[in-house]
């Protein structure tokens, strides 16, 4: 009894020591984490609270950047025919040691083989409901990954062989996602042996640059510096969440120093933010495209004169002064942003020309057509709804008569998918993987037609591009073959590309090292703060 | 009084079974997809969104999935939320301490405020104070919360920093959960400043969470004392020369206050309303922000058994305070 009293009041004390001298960094996040498994959530706010934070994988993406670099595996070779990756592991990497888990073993392939497997093994243990009720590992399916992964396996300790049924150019970035994000396996089987199972989605353990402390449901959590971070010890001590869902709220902590870094202000809120000076609002184009989606496959949408006349009679430039306000927006030429690699910066869009979209127009005889819009807002396009009716009014001056279509969000897409969809749709994408085959097979290749290829949309000479540059894994030879099909889809224009928004962080000015992500995450590891 | 107790549950029943199928049917009536919510903007193929269905039991009949609903209900099987997978009624026992908290508050600082108020505008009928109260009240009742919510943050602590903008506590405090109200939790932590932290948290979600409720109670207050002002025995008790405040405060006020008490037991269903729009803006983790999450998730599960643990907890409450009219007045018990 005498010793555990003795252990709370040195609990204590180190607690009271510890936010004496300790530097916390507070971010306002926009929501709650789901849970802390990455391979089981689908939301960015999820994967900022957990894999960011508390693990690590494979290969990493650049800090404020998209391109690759190594991460728990310190180098890999990929196989002549592109179907075999061999992965070499640092050596030494340790696992966190919280109050619930303490490491016997450095990280190796079995931990690797186990992250990947528990999201497609139905024989695994960790796969169904013994773990979590309703598992559906969305990302993984998601991202083709049953499709293209046909097994992991351990060469030793350090090595691991990942084996493709096709090569896969992407399939690196890939690894690079929240969702590939390498567990414990010794903590995985000590809660299966404890009959635990469900806490390994609780409390994790990674590898990462922060380890999990404490998450109070809907309101705080904390993390603090992993101090065997195979990256060296972070120069915050802590580093805590806390949950502030409403945009305004979440400005004005930041404006009173009860937070240092919040993401997404309101629009309305980015001229004052501008001259705050304890802030700095560092912007970026997002990693994103808002566009509306032709039926390429209905007359007299099938002809691409018809499709271009529709995009040079709306006032492009007007339209996104309108709809993104002052938090502004780029105008979209290709349908990756220019962030990326492999953008092709000789596209140009259908320049603004009502007068000669008027001729073709008539000449095809268009003169009703259905635009689609949902009450929802994103990222890439705060208000479809407004776009909807700025596109109506200028088509009407070219003599085609828009009837605007709305559903609420998802029952929106599902209705916009369906192959014999008529008329413009309205929608979007954020990139995942910053891998151009996330943008354009994801959207326009022709296997994506009734799932997100929205336009029902299928050239030969676009898909041929984007499936052979899928297959290569040298950069420059898929650069060349992205930039031609940049060309084929501004020729055949399936699409109204509209711009790729601009993404906000709000920062107090005593926050260093903190760099904007253009995948849209939020990730803490180089930050300091200035007391 | 058995009687009348066992008549009462009886009474009930009908009442929660139709609040059964309002809350299965509310939540399926929205437009939207649990699974099209969740699969975000990828999208999921047509055989992955049926096998996804049918994991899901949406495949079922819409009768039977209300059949295993109530089923489970009835074995206190509240079932698992599709999105965070947790069970339901462990995240409601969480997340309720902190709505039943800030309603404690609101609802105090509504009396308090409201009922003196209210005496005074009576008092002083017709007068420039009654004019200005009553005239403040309407603007209170008319107040939309989400709007005063944001006005009073910017305000107070945005431009002044009086109180802190949202949060239940100062994120430097940190301490065991014993029993979820922050203000008794800080207490028992013995962190110095814990508890003055926690109750400058609760300041302005209790006033824009109470503003309604004060301003109905203000305006009933007031209509009550002006009732009993006029009765017989309050002329009485000015004629026997008692002194004002005791004819106002003992006399008058007692019987005043039975109606009013009845409107403050009314409220609590308002200040339930209140608190999702409260607790969204204020960050606070209470169960509206959680109801309203999982409205925009179309977390089904969560939403069908949130809405029937809240209406259980609203049903016995007024259980209890009919139980406490009867005890107090035996004609009730008589009548039903």
């Amino acid at each position: 009894m005498r010793k555990t009293m003795f252990a709370a009041a040195l609990l204590a004390a180190t607690m009271l020591a510890g936010t004496a001298s300790a530097k916390t960094l507070v971010y306002c996040s926009e929501a709650s984490p789901a849970n802390f498994d990455p391979g089981t959530t689908t939301g960015g706010n999820d994967f900022d609270a957990s894999s960011r934070t508390v693990y690590s994988r494979l290969v990493e993406f650049k800090h404020g950047s998209t391109e690759l670099e190594p991460g728990l595996a310190e180098k890999w070779e990929i196989s002549e025919d592109g179907k075999t990756y061999t992965f070499h592991l640092r050596k030494g990497v340790k696992f966190q040691t919280t109050d619930y888990f303490t490491p016997t073993r450095d990280l190796n392939a079995d931990d690797v083989v186990f992250s990947f497997e528990r999201q497609f093994d139905k024989n695994n243990v960790w796969n169904g409901d013994k773990y979590l009720p309703n598992l559906t590992w969305d990302y993984y399916t998601g991202m083709d990954m049953p499709k293209y992964v046909a097994k992991w396996e351990k060469v030793d300790d350090l090595t691991v062989k990942m084996t493709l049924t096709e090569p896969n150019a992407p399939m690196l970035a890939n690894l690079g996602m929240d969702f590939a994000s390498i567990l414990s396996k010794e903590y995985a089987d000590q809660l299966e042996k404890e009959g635990k199972m469900a806490d390994l989605s609780t409390k994790p353990v990674g590898t990462g640059p922060f380890q999990f402390v404490d998450y109070q449901l809907d309101a705080v959590i904390r993390y603090k510096a992993n101090p065997d971070y195979f990256r060296g010890k972070e120069k915050i001590d802590d580093l805590v969440f806390a949950i502030t869902p409403d945009a305004t709220a979440r400005i004005q902590k930041v404006i009173a120093g009860e937070c240092d870094i919040a993401a997404y202000p309101n629009p309305a809120d980015i001229a004052m933010l501008k001259t705050n000076p304890d802030i700095n609002l560092l912007e970026q184009a997002g990693l994103n495209i808002g566009y509306m989606s032709y039926n390429t496959t209905i007359p007299p949408l099938d002809k691409a004169e018809v499709r271009h006349a529709l995009n040079q009679a709306i006032d492009r430039d007007a339209l996104i002064k309108a709809v993104y306000q002052d938090a502004g927006a780029t105008p979209a030429n290709n349908l990756i942003p220019p962030t990326m690699w492999s953008w092709n910066k000789d596209v140009q869009f259908d320049k603004y020309d009502p007068e000669a979209a008027k001729k073709v127009l008539e000449a095809a005889g268009l003169k009703e057509i259905e635009l689609w819009a949902s009450d929802a807002s994103r990222p890439y396009n705060p208000s479809f709804q407004r776009s909807a009716e700025l596109i109506q009014a200028d088509w009407a001056k070219v003599g085609v008569t828009a009837k605007i279509v709305n559903y609420e969000w998802t029952k929106y897409r599902s209705e916009g998918k369906k192959k014999d969809r008529p008329g413009a749709f309205q929608i979007g994408w954020t990139g995942d993987n910053g891998d151009p085959d996330n943008f354009f097979a994801t959207l326009f290749s022709c296997s994506a037609i009734g799932v997100s290829n929205y336009s029902s949309w299928c050239d030969k000479d676009f898909e041929d591009l984007i499936q052979k540059a899928k297959t290569i894994s040298d950069q420059a030879e898929r650069t060349k073959l992205y930039e031609e099909a940049q060309v084929v889809f501004a020729k055949e224009a399936p699409a109204f590309l509209q711009a790729h928004s601009q993404v906000y962080n709000v920062v107090r000015k005593n926050v260093s090292g903190y760099l904007m992500d253009p995948l849209g995450i939020h990730r803490f590891d180089g930050t300091d703060k200035a007391e | 009084m058995v009687r009348f107790l066992l008549r009462k549950i009886a009474l009930l029943l009908p009442t929660l079974v139709g609040i059964t199928i309002c809350a299965f049917a509310f939540v399926r009536l929205l437009p939207g997809d649990p699974i099209l919510a969740m699969a975000g903007e990828h999208g999921v193929s047509p055989e992955r969104y049926a096998e996804l269905r049918e994991h899901f039991g949406y495949n079922l009949p819409i009768w039977q999935q209300y059949v295993n609903y109530v089923g489970d209900a009835l074995h206190g099987n509240f079932g698992v939320s599709i999105s965070s997978k947790r069970p339901v009624a462990e995240d409601f026992a969480t997340l309720f301490p902190a709505t039943m908290e800030l309603t404690v508050f609101a609802m105090l600082f509504a009396a308090i405020v409201g009922v003196p108020a209210g005496m005074i505008a009576a008092i002083r009928r017709g007068s420039w104070a009654d004019q200005s109260l009553m005239g403040t009240a309407l603007v209170g009742y008319s107040m939309p919360i989400f709007w005063w919510g944001l006005l009073l943050i910017i305000f107070f602590s945005g431009y002044l920093g009086w109180t802190p903008v949202s949060g239940r506590i100062g994120l430097q405090y940190f301490f065991p959960r014993v029993t979820g109200f922050m203000t008794i939790d800080s207490l028992i932590s013995g962190q110095k400043g814990a508890f003055g932290s926690a109750v400058s948290h609760l300041i302005l979600p209790t006033i824009v969470l109470g503003t309604i409720p004060l301003a109905v109670i203000a305006r009933q207050t007031r209509s009550a004392m002006l009732e009993v002002l006029g009765e017989d025995y309050v002329r009485t008790a000015r004629a026997k020369g008692l002194s004002p405040l005791r004819v106002v405060g003992v006399h008058a006020l007692r019987n005043a206050m039975i109606p009013v008490i009845t409107t403050i037991g009314l409220q609590i269903g308002t200040l339930l309303a209140g608190a999702i729009l409260t607790e969204t803006i204020f960050s606070w983790p209470g169960i509206g922000k959680w109801m309203v999450d999982s409205i925009f998730k179309r977390d089904y599960v969560v939403v069908q058994s949130g809405l029937l643990i809240i209406a259980l907890i609203v049903m016995a409450v007024n259980l209890l305070v009919d139980v406490l009219y009867a005890l107090i007045n035996p004609r009730i018990r008589q009548a039903g």
